[in-house]
């Protein structure tokens, strides 16, 4: 039996319309529109669908869901649970807003750990909200385990205790075998999560997450280590200058533009 | 600022990486040129001569015969002891590295091992008023910008993203070159092995380089609209490219994929079709100097960074503007 941890992200919705992208610059904090519900993060959806199709694939696989945050959305974060992981561990702590990628990843680990550790550890590339993709590494570097970033396929190698691995690179992409147990961060190249079925939201309603708080694992001391502390969070405003070309109809307006790029000369 | 700020550049076809220039261009930001060393692991291959006109404090060359295979394949397990061994030996208070794939990866590694602080994908750094570095950086898919402070003495590690400076260029003149032999550093333990690394040929003109780009999303709604913007492209010698929602689809490879995970731009003329503008996606072509946009929704937000648009269903406009190309000379 192989056990897959994936990490999991709840972030907003990225799906919004930019006029609808609201930040309290106060508070330094996004403010989603009302009555959008967050998501979990697409990378690390993505992630899940590479742990399901080691399934698929033959393997005996456990895959548990690991996710470090608050105000959880349940029925979100019940998403890799519907379409086919088996358990998830939400640890539940107002203070982990103030955790840094250092301090997330030593949640994650001891979290993991405490789960009885694992042979594998998915996430996605980064998460949409802040776009850094440090944590899968940092905890790479707590686990001393092998990392491989960017992975757009995976399959367990032929003597059963490594990973065949593809990851995208600069102008193509790399094969790589990588021993267990290893940290790998996963690309939307690989594809998208698979859609739950009614089978599996009905499986997924009835089970309840294992929560636990920073406390719980030790780490009660952990959330007054921020070293890079945000000090400013704003749009950017961008000044529209656009030309709209309006002809008699839609083909007239496809004509004109041609012959205004070509005055232009930018074709 | 103490400490002094080490720039740990990237070495490719036996010289600098374009993100070394513009590295040390940022680098001035924060500190002098004399206090900026800039530390390169090189194998036999690199020509010195590509130092010209880079002005730092001191260039030292880490020699080790795996340091640039490691840097191409591997999962940068040889380059993350090197920049952790550079590191020691020269104490910075900064470290910079590009946001590229292999920055991306010691950057981290790094900061988890030193418990230092660490910013990725800066567009921006300055001291702040306790000489401290201050940066820019982008978030939530390049909505939003943040200003990040580091706090406390350690180490601060800082990535930048690959164009947001320009190189230092028209100065000349060879900066103090030294080298050290770093053969002996290995890699301990359990670590991933490259197999091979496959280029793949990209269709048609390359992204990167293209003066013209033509790009497609989510609004063509399949594969066959994508034949028509390569009918286009053959027409304007423009590359192809695409948003994410066309790739992640199946309608087109993702070699084609412009945006914040994908491929980064410059053209002069960049031309989307269907594309409604999301932050993911100009992030990746913020550099381009005009866009035009062609799409159904005129409160899209590419229309706000559009110089000419078109609004319109794309299979009406299109047809009419290729066969208007066409008959331009």
């Amino acid at each position: 039996m192989l056990k897959i941890a994936v990490c999991a992200k709840q972030v907003p919705d990225t799906d919004i319309p930019p006029s609808q992208f609201k930040v309290d610059e106060g508070a330094l904090r996004v403010v989603p529109p009302a009555g959008v519900p967050p998501i979990v993060n697409g990378f690390d959806m993505n992630a899940v669908e590479a742990a399901l199709r080691l399934r698929d694939a033959g393997a005996e696989v456990e895959i548990v869901v690991f996710s470090v945050g608050t105000e959880f959305a349940l029925d979100v974060m019940k998403k890799p649970l519907a379409i086919g992981a088996d358990r998830l561990v939400l640890v539940d702590d107002e203070a982990s807003e103030s955790l840094d990628a250092m301090g997330t990843a030593s949640v994650l680990a001891a979290a993991i750990e405490r789960d009885g550790g694992a042979d594998l550890v998915l996430a996605g590339r980064q998460a949409s909200d802040w776009d850094q993709g440090h944590v899968p590494i940092m905890l790479s570097e707590m686990m001393s385990a092998p990392l491989v970033t960017l992975v757009r396929a995976l399959s367990v190698g032929g003597d059963g205790s490594s990973f065949e691995v593809e990851r995208v690179a600069e102008g193509g992409f790399q094969r790589v075998a990588c021993p267990m147990p290893a940290v790998m961060t996963v690309t939307n190249e690989l594809g998208e999560a698979r859609y739950a079925n009614l089978r599996g939201i009905m499986a997924a309603s009835r089970k309840q997450p294992e929560t636990m708080t920073l406390a719980d694992l030790g780490l009660g001391e952990l959330v007054n280590g921020k070293m890079v502390e945000m000090t400013r969070l704003f749009v950017p405003v961008s000044e529209s200058n656009v030309e709209i070309i309006e002809g008699e109809d839609e083909a007239d307006s496809g004509r004109l533009l041609a012959l205004r790029l070509r005055e232009a000369k930018l074709i | 600022m103490s400490g002094g700020v080490l720039i740990f550049g990237e070495v490719v076809d036996g010289g600098l990486h374009p993100t070394v220039r513009q590295l040390v261009n940022a680098a001035g930001r924060v500190a002098n040129a004399s206090e900026v060393t800039l530390c390169l692991a090189v194998d036999g291959s690199f020509d010195e001569g590509g130092l010209d006109g880079v002005s730092v404090g001191e260039v030292v060359l880490f020699e080790h015969p795996d340091a640039v295979s490691d840097g191409i394949g591997g999962v940068y397990s040889l380059l993350t002891e090197l920049v952790c061994d550079a590191v020691e030996r020269f104490e910075p208070g900064v470290v910079l590295v590009g946001k590229t794939d292999a920055g991306s990866v010691v950057s981290a590694r790094l900061a988890a091992r030193f418990g230092a602080s660490l910013a990725s994908d800066c567009i921006d750094l300055a001291l702040n008023a306790e000489g401290r570095v201050a940066v820019t950086r982008p978030v939530h898919g390049g909505s939003a910008l943040a200003v990040y402070e580091f706090a406390g003495d350690g180490l601060q590690v800082v990535s930048v993203r690959p164009g947001a400076f320009e190189a230092t260029e028209g100065v000349s003149g060879m900066p103090q070159v030294d080298r050290v032999d770093v053969s002996g550093i290995g890699v301990d333990g359990a670590v991933p092995v490259l197999v091979e690394t496959v280029v793949e040929e990209s269709e048609g003109v390359p992204l990167e380089q293209a003066d013209v780009v033509v790009s497609g999303g989510r609004g063509l709604g399949g594969v066959e609209p994508f034949d028509q913007l390569r009918e286009l492209c053959g027409l304007l010698g423009a590359a192809l490219g695409a948003s994410r929602a066309a790739c992640d689809a199946g309608w087109i490879d993702h070699s084609h994929q412009v945006g914040l995970t994908g491929k980064s731009i410059s053209p002069t003329t960049y031309i989307t079709v269907g594309i409604s503008g999301a932050s993911q996606h100009m992030a990746g072509c913020s550099s381009a100097r005009n866009i035009v946009a062609i799409d159904k929704d005129r409160e899209a937000n590419i229309f706000s960074h559009a110089r000419y648009g078109v609004v319109g269903d794309w299979a009406k406009v299109l047809p009419a503007f290729t066969a208007a190309v066409a008959e331009l000379d």
